[in-house]
């Protein structure tokens, strides 16, 4: 058994949905080479773990919930697979509001 | 619309014209390019100012709000004497005294489906400094339509964000980003959610600068990437965002969005306004709550009672009821904070609980979480409608609204 460390950060009022989180390092663990973590585990995986806030402003459903960006290593998670993304060793992952005062 | 430079304007737009990406032709482009600033608040404050001395030629002021004292930390344009006025007049007031040579529109309305097209296809760049997500998508619909590039920022607390939407084929628009609405609970206005000033005035100055780039005929630095400004860690972090997206009901190669638009509040069901202090929940019948003038006579007739703020301790410390006790909402839905209510009921005998927050919405989930969990029959519990903004305009004007 071993870990995939990742770093995940919050922001654009999204760390207030994990106590006030902006960053952290995680080593998530990996049974065997062919177990992945995709983004759609992580997201599953910060929500029991690490969510503080009402899981519905987090996810809706297995998705994102709308109004949430993430981006893998400073690019659009949509260029990347979406949820069908597999983490990689050092991947960034960044989750941001989108924020619409003036 | 086309006109060449007069030595006047040459001379006061010399230290900008002397770079060698400016000169006598962008200045030029520069004064026969029109600007739609649509919001005059925190963002179209600085935005406005940078354009109109940097000598764009039209700028049209859309905001059908009034100045209020609690804009003014972050809405520079704006003077304490203009409070109570149009923000597109006292915009325009302000802009004009910075340079004459430019053409105004005043605007004051507030941009719907209605009126949207009409006014967008006058306007060369369009600049989004609005302040709600329903407003955005209506821009962002619109400029697709128009074919105009929309220079986009946002901020809230210590946060800004900005990007320029549909300004050629590969970029996106806001809706190929964000295709579904943010549910209701998810969104916080600045009012609700507060701001610092030069975030704004940060995002708005570049919001202004990537305007004169596309005026010019430089492609701006933020068409397909996004800036996302963390002001209270000093950290700029630019990334790239997806391109256009084929299936995009606004830009995409089937559209289902035409020129009729949609309706924007049943779209993102919640009207487009930031200052009327959100949406009014009901969760309370009308015989669990109380009017502030109902307490101040319970005050007045000496009875015993137990007074309870559940806003978040940073509120209570801008203003508060000297004999409240604050427990924050959240904290309420504790053990321990329903260990302290008991507390304060029993040491105080009183038979009244009231709860009270800023608006009048939190107390009642107070109240119903309250009555749920100290299942007490002999204590009385209600909250105050419309919170310490009722007490202040109904009973004590000496307490501020914020």
């Amino acid at each position: 058994m071993s870990n995939l460390r990742v770093a995940v950060e919050f922001s654009s009022g999204a760390e207030l949905l994990f106590d006030g989180c902006k960053k952290k390092e995680l080593l998530l663990p990996i049974a065997d080479e062919n177990d992945v973590w995709t983004l759609k585990r992580l997201i599953q995986w910060l929500k029991d773990t690490m969510l503080t806030e009402k899981p519905e402003l987090f996810v809706d459903g297995d998705r994102l919930r709308p109004g949430i960006l993430v981006l893998v290593n400073d690019v659009d998670w949509e260029l990347m697979g979406e949820l069908e993304y597999q983490l990689q060793s050092d991947d960034k992952i960044l989750f941001i509001s989108t924020l619409h005062g003036g | 619309m086309s006109s060449i430079l007069r030595p006047d304007e040459v001379s006061r737009y010399s230290r900008q014209m002397i770079l060698p990406q400016i000169g006598s032709e962008a200045q030029t482009k520069l004064k026969n390019t029109s600007v739609l600033i649509v919001g005059c608040g925190g963002l179209g404050s600085p935005s406005s100012q940078y354009l109109v001395g940097a000598g764009i030629g039209k700028l049209g002021l859309v905001d059908g709000d009034v100045v209020e004292t609690s804009n003014l930390h972050r809405q520079v344009i704006h003077t304490e004497k203009n409070v109570g006025k149009p923000k597109a007049e006292s915009a325009f007031e302000f802009l004009r005294s910075l340079n004459s040579n430019v053409e105004f529109e005043k605007l004051q309305l507030r941009i719907s489906r209605a009126n949207a097209i009409d006014i967008i296809k006058r306007y060369d760049i369009v600049l989004d400094a609005t302040d709600n997500a329903v407003t955005r998508y209506l821009l962002s619909d619109a400029c697709v339509i128009c074919e105009k590039p929309l220079v986009s920022g946002a901020a809230l607390r210590f946060e800004g964000q900005l990007t320029v939407y549909n300004y050629d084929e590969t970029t996106p628009c806001y809706r190929c980003l964000f295709p579904t609405p943010p549910p209701l609970g998810a969104i916080t206005n600045c009012s609700e959610g507060g701001v610092i000033g030069p975030v704004p005035g940060m995002i708005g100055t570049l919001q202004a600068l990537e305007v004169i780039k596309i005026a010019i005929g430089i492609r701006p630095s933020f068409a397909g990437r996004m800036l996302l400004f963390d002001g209270l860690d000093g950290i700029f972090r630019t990334v790239k965002i997806r391109g256009r997206k084929k299936d995009c009901a606004s830009c995409g190669e089937n559209p289902s969005i035409t020129t009729d638009l949609i309706d924007y509040n049943e779209f993102c069901q919640t009207p487009a306004c930031d200052n009327s202090g959100g949406q009014s929940l009901k969760i309370l019948t009308p015989e669990e709550r109380i009017f502030a003038l109902e307490y101040k006579n319970i005050i007045d007739d000496g009875i015993k009672h137990v007074l309870i703020d559940v806003r978040p301790e940073n509120e209570v410390n801008v203003v508060k009821l000297d004999q409240s006790i604050n427990i924050p909402l959240k904290k309420i839905q504790s053990n321990e904070g329903l260990q302290k209510v008991k507390e304060l009921i029993e040491n105080s005998n009183a038979d009244k609980l009231i709860v009270m927050c800023r608006r009048g919405n939190a107390s009642q989930i107070a109240v119903r979480f309250l009555k749920e969990n100290l299942k007490s029959d002999k204590v009385e519990i209600k909250d105050i409608i419309g919170g310490i903004t009722a007490w202040s305009q109904q009973v004590d004007p000496k307490v501020p609204v914020y």
